[in-house]
């Protein structure tokens, strides 16, 4: 008699699903409404008038928008479809998004941000309707002064490398206030931080002195030393690197910087290896920054909105971007930013749903919660590594042999060196088993990358799910070559060109840019 | 299908290549030491590393191939089908491999896929030379010398590249082509130069570069470098300006048509000579104007050197542009003790930079004062504004 529920095999067999779904304004029929609003009744059109007639003519618009007409099922049912044919982080073993810290968020904090007490705040209500959300804003800023060590925080920055630019403009501003605006010119960076760092101080002025690592693989103090001097305005490092590895002269650094009256500016978008084991001011720097997005449990929402938090030492502190939450006995009132502010980096207060959710998580956690955080997606991403490392041609270069914090950077170059298959080849096959990886930020110094993350939020059986597939997209490297090259088998799309996307012309952002630069474009309408 | 489509991919094998390297001779050129391989009992393994290339495309890919063990042979192994072109004339030399090139450009090939060596690399390029042709080269790794940098890191991943380039999946990079002279070698001395600037495909790196302003093309990415070294060039000052792509790519931009192989010497946006060797080079900056360059107030020529970072060897002075020899670069930046290292511009993609594996860049100029003053951590420019802190270091004659 055979077992009333078949066994799985070890690996899933994984179709996606695809739908061939048009984009949504392809969907527009006339006549099809989602909402038809009821008329106004004779008796209240009368007493009120025309409601309209005091909207000035700059706010009208000559003709309505060109949206899609669309019934409401039609409408649920594109975007189920829609959902389908994606390996979010709700549906897959997220692991392979290797630095985005791509960690559970609590459904609970959706429904909380979704009160309307929240919901619907305006930015413009007086201080004494919003107590609640200044309150939000306040402790959480006290939560990250907390796990930061440093003296103020300011949640204005509305994602990760907004937050750096907020640092660098800060970091600008200092050195203008000293008169030595002029004379520091330079902002040194190491190549294993994430790219915005380089990135924001370009966009500020700066030139930019890459460090490459030295022969153990660790962040090149002598390199810094022999970088750093009276032009240097600051240098802007992430640690953990994106290798995962912790930098353990970090407070060497540090000082060499000031040595030379250069700021230290901390990027710890993911502090998620670290969260109540170490702290930024403790290792001296000036300024740092985290993403609440990666950190501390809020969804990345597809490239926002996010929430990035400034921490600034008190020296730092006359900088920061204003108004500022400040609390008076049990009322909460917004005050100016620093008195060199420099000005809004946002409009009004950062994004109050994303920081009332990382206030919900960390609330729910407390201190002991986060350390615990830290440890187990530490022990996660070490447990994790000693699979990978057991696949034949999988390797982690850089300090070679030691453990990693909560990522890795790992290297597929024995494998391509045996088979020829890449490592952007092996991600796309990965796909056919449910799941995905991330290569790596340019350029690729570690070659045939790919880096894993798997925080704090997957089980041993996930992590042992997600390493067998690993292994079989190795195995199948070597036996069936041509299966990877030709992969995707089972994903809703094939091989994607990239071609459009690198040429003004052709790539189309909106819909209104595609039939601008695509008026011969053929409509597909489907029922 | 495959099969009615004309061929696209030229190979071409040398059958000696890698011969002397088992047997301890240092290479694989000339009759003598090939004879000497063998009597050693050592085997060429050119075919099989051609035939591990080919294993890596589609089965039953048509190739045009030099005749019998120049290609056609290990094609067929391979279960690829050859489309082998003429050698009416066989020498058994490395001229066969400049024929086969380029009746493989003649024949329409889009690519030359050859196995061997910088020797076979070095004809190869001469056959693309005589056919007036710039397709893409790619190096099956055989040889026993492997100091240009048009090689793939493997057989399989030789071939993988080539079955991307021929599908459009592949970029193009400029490499350089290097060898030395072998009977130097084996007295003791390494003096390779540049023969050749070839293009070979890259892996593109494509769908992740969005997430940075850095530039996906490596096209892209050394004009980035030029305009970052053309920033730094000082007026006044004499720059002797070193052989290689990126270099090359220098002038260009500054609208001049220097010597991509060769040293070129350029003053405030005019080039004043070409193609110098190591007397004129030195003729050009000794007879520069004193000081004129200078805004640090020391008292030496005004005259910098700009150079690229030669082949994948990571070579800065000693391996391809021997004009700047030890005397050449004291004349221009000064002696050991007083090295104006402000005046020595690098310029380097952070590829090249990357490729390295962690390597320092490596200098030789055979004067270990220079070598030693040159070496500590450079400023590599990777683009406007941007630089790279990288080790440099006395090569000991590698």
């Amino acid at each position: 008699m055979s077992l009333p529920i078949a066994t799985k095999p070890a690996l899933r067999r994984f179709h996606q699903a695809r739908w061939d779904e048009p984009i949504v304004f392809e969907l527009d029929a006339p006549g099809e409404r989602g909402v038809l609003p009821p008329q106004v009744e004779p008796g209240v059109r009368e007493t009120v008038g025309d409601v309209l007639a005091d909207l000035p003519e700059s706010l009208r618009r000559p003709a309505p928008p060109t949206l899609p007409r669309i019934g409401q099922a039609r409408v649920l049912r594109h975007y189920l479809r829609l959902s389908q044919e994606n390996l979010g982080a709700d549906l897959n073993v997220d692991v392979g998004q290797g630095t985005c810290t791509m960690k559970y968020a609590p459904k609970v904090n959706d429904q909380l941000v979704a009160d309307p007490g929240l919901r619907d705040v305006h930015p413009l209500q007086g201080e004494e309707s919003v107590q609640g959300a200044l309150e939000i804003l306040w402790r959480t800023e006290q939560a990250l002064t907390a796990i930061s060590g440093m003296d103020r925080v300011s949640l204005h920055s509305t994602g990760g490398s907004s937050a750096i630019w907020t640092n660098v403009a800060m970091i600008r501003a200092y050195h203008a206030s000293r008169g030595e605006a002029e004379q520091r010119d330079e902002v040194i960076t190491t190549i294993f931080s994430h790219p915005s760092n380089a990135a924001a101080a370009a966009v500020a002025g700066y030139k930019v002195i890459t460090i490459h690592p030295d022969a153990d693989g660790y962040p090149d103090l002598d390199a810094l030393r022999a970088a750093l001097s009276e032009r240097t305005a600051a240098i802007m490092v992430t640690n953990p690197e994106d290798t995962g590895i912790y930098n353990p002269r970090i407070v060497d650094w540090v000082e060499a910087a000031h040595a030379v009256g250069a700021l230290a500016s901390y990027d710890q978008a993911n502090a998620n290896g670290i969260l109540g084991i170490t702290r930024a001011r403790d290792a001296g720097f000036d300024v740092c920054h985290f993403n609440l997005h990666k950190t501390f449990g809020t969804p990345h929402g597809s490239g926002g909105p996010g929430a990035g938090a400034n921490g600034v030492a008190e020296h730092m502190a006359p900088f920061l971007p204003g108004p500022m939450v400040e609390r008076d006995g049990d009322r909460f009132r917004l005050a100016a930013g620093g008195e060199l502010s420099i000005g809004a980096v946002s409009a009004f207060y950062g994004v109050i749903p994303t920081i009332a959710k990382a206030y919900a998580w960390i609330a729910a956690l407390g201190a002991p919660g986060l350390r615990a955080v830290a440890e187990t997606a530490v022990l996660n991403n070490n447990y994790l590594m000693s699979k990978i490392l057991a696949i034949p041609g999988a390797s982690a270069p850089y300090a070679t042999g030691r453990r990693r914090v909560e990522q890795v950077r790992y290297s597929w170059q024995e494998l391509y060196e045996d088979t020829g298959i890449t490592s952007e080849e092996i991600g796309v096959r990965a796909a056919d088993y449910g799941t995905h990886y991330w290569t790596s930020h340019h350029p690729y110094v570690v070659p045939q990358p790919f880096t894993l993350e798997p925080t704090e939020s997957y089980s041993m059986a996930e992590l042992d799910e997600y390493a067998a597939i690993l292994a079989q997209v190795a195995h199948e490297a070597r036996t069936d070559p041509e299966m990877v090259r030709t992969a995707p088998h089972n994903q809703t799309v094939h091989h994607t060109h990239h071609d459009d996307l690198d040429d003004p012309d052709r790539w189309a952002v909106t819909w209104r840019g595609y039939l601008r630069k695509y008026p011969d474009a053929p409509q597909h309408r489907r029922p | 299908m495959i099969n009615a489509a004309a061929p696209r991919l030229g190979l071409v094998v040398n059958p000696v290549a890698g011969l002397g390297g088992p047997a301890g001779l240092k290479g694989s050129d000339g009759a003598a030491i090939q004879a000497a391989a063998r009597a050693a009992g050592v085997r060429a393994r050119a075919g099989e590393r051609a035939r591990q290339a080919l294993e890596s495309l589609p089965a039953g890919t048509p190739v045009l191939t030099g005749p019998g063990d120049l290609g056609e042979d290990v094609t067929r192994e391979a279960g690829m089908v050859p489309v082998p072109v003429d050698l009416p004339d066989p020498t058994g030399t490395g001229a066969d491999t400049r024929v086969v090139t380029a009746a493989l450009v003649a024949a329409g090939a889009e690519l030359v896929l050859f196995a061997g060596g910088d020797g076979t690399a070095r004809d190869v390029a001469a056959g693309l030379t005589v056919s007036g042709s710039r397709i893409p080269v790619l190096g099956v790794p055989a040889g026993v010398k492997m100091y240009s940098a048009c090689f793939a890191v493997s057989p399989q991943a030789a071939g993988a590249l080539a079955a991307d380039l021929l599908v459009g999946a592949a970029t193009l990079v400029d490499a350089e082509v290097l060898d030395v002279d072998e009977e130097q070698v084996r007295t003791g001395r390494v003096d390779p130069r540049l023969f050749a600037l070839v293009r070979t495909p890259a892996h593109p790196q494509r769908s992740q570069g969005r997430k940075v302003a850095t530039p996906t093309g490596d096209g892209a990415a050394v004009a980035s470098v030029v305009a970052g070294l053309a920033a730094q060039l000082r007026p006044g000052v004499t720059y002797l300006v070193g052989p290689g792509g990126t270099t090359a790519a220098l002038l260009r931009h500054l609208g001049l048509s220097g010597t991509p192989l060769g040293v070129d010497v350029l003053r405030d946006g005019e080039l004043l000579a070409t193609d110098m060797d190591e007397t004129t080079a030195l003729a050009a900056v000794g007879a520069s104007p004193e000081g004129t360059g200078g805004t640090d107030g020391h008292d030496r020529p005004g005259a910098g050197v700009v150079v690229g970072v030669v082949g994948g060897q990571g070579f800065l002075f000693g391996r391809g542009n021997q004009q700047l020899s030890a005397r050449v670069l004291t004349a221009a930046l000064g002696d050991a003790d007083h090295l104006a290292r402000d005046r020595l511009l690098v310029g380097a993609t952070e590829r090249k930079l990357t490729e390295l594996g962690g390597r320092p860049l490596l200098i030789d100029t055979g004067e270990p004062g220079i070598d030693l003053a040159l070496s500590g951590m450079l400023r590599v420019t990777t683009g406007p504004g941007r630089t790279s802190m990288y080790p440099a270091t006395a090569a000991n004659g590698v």
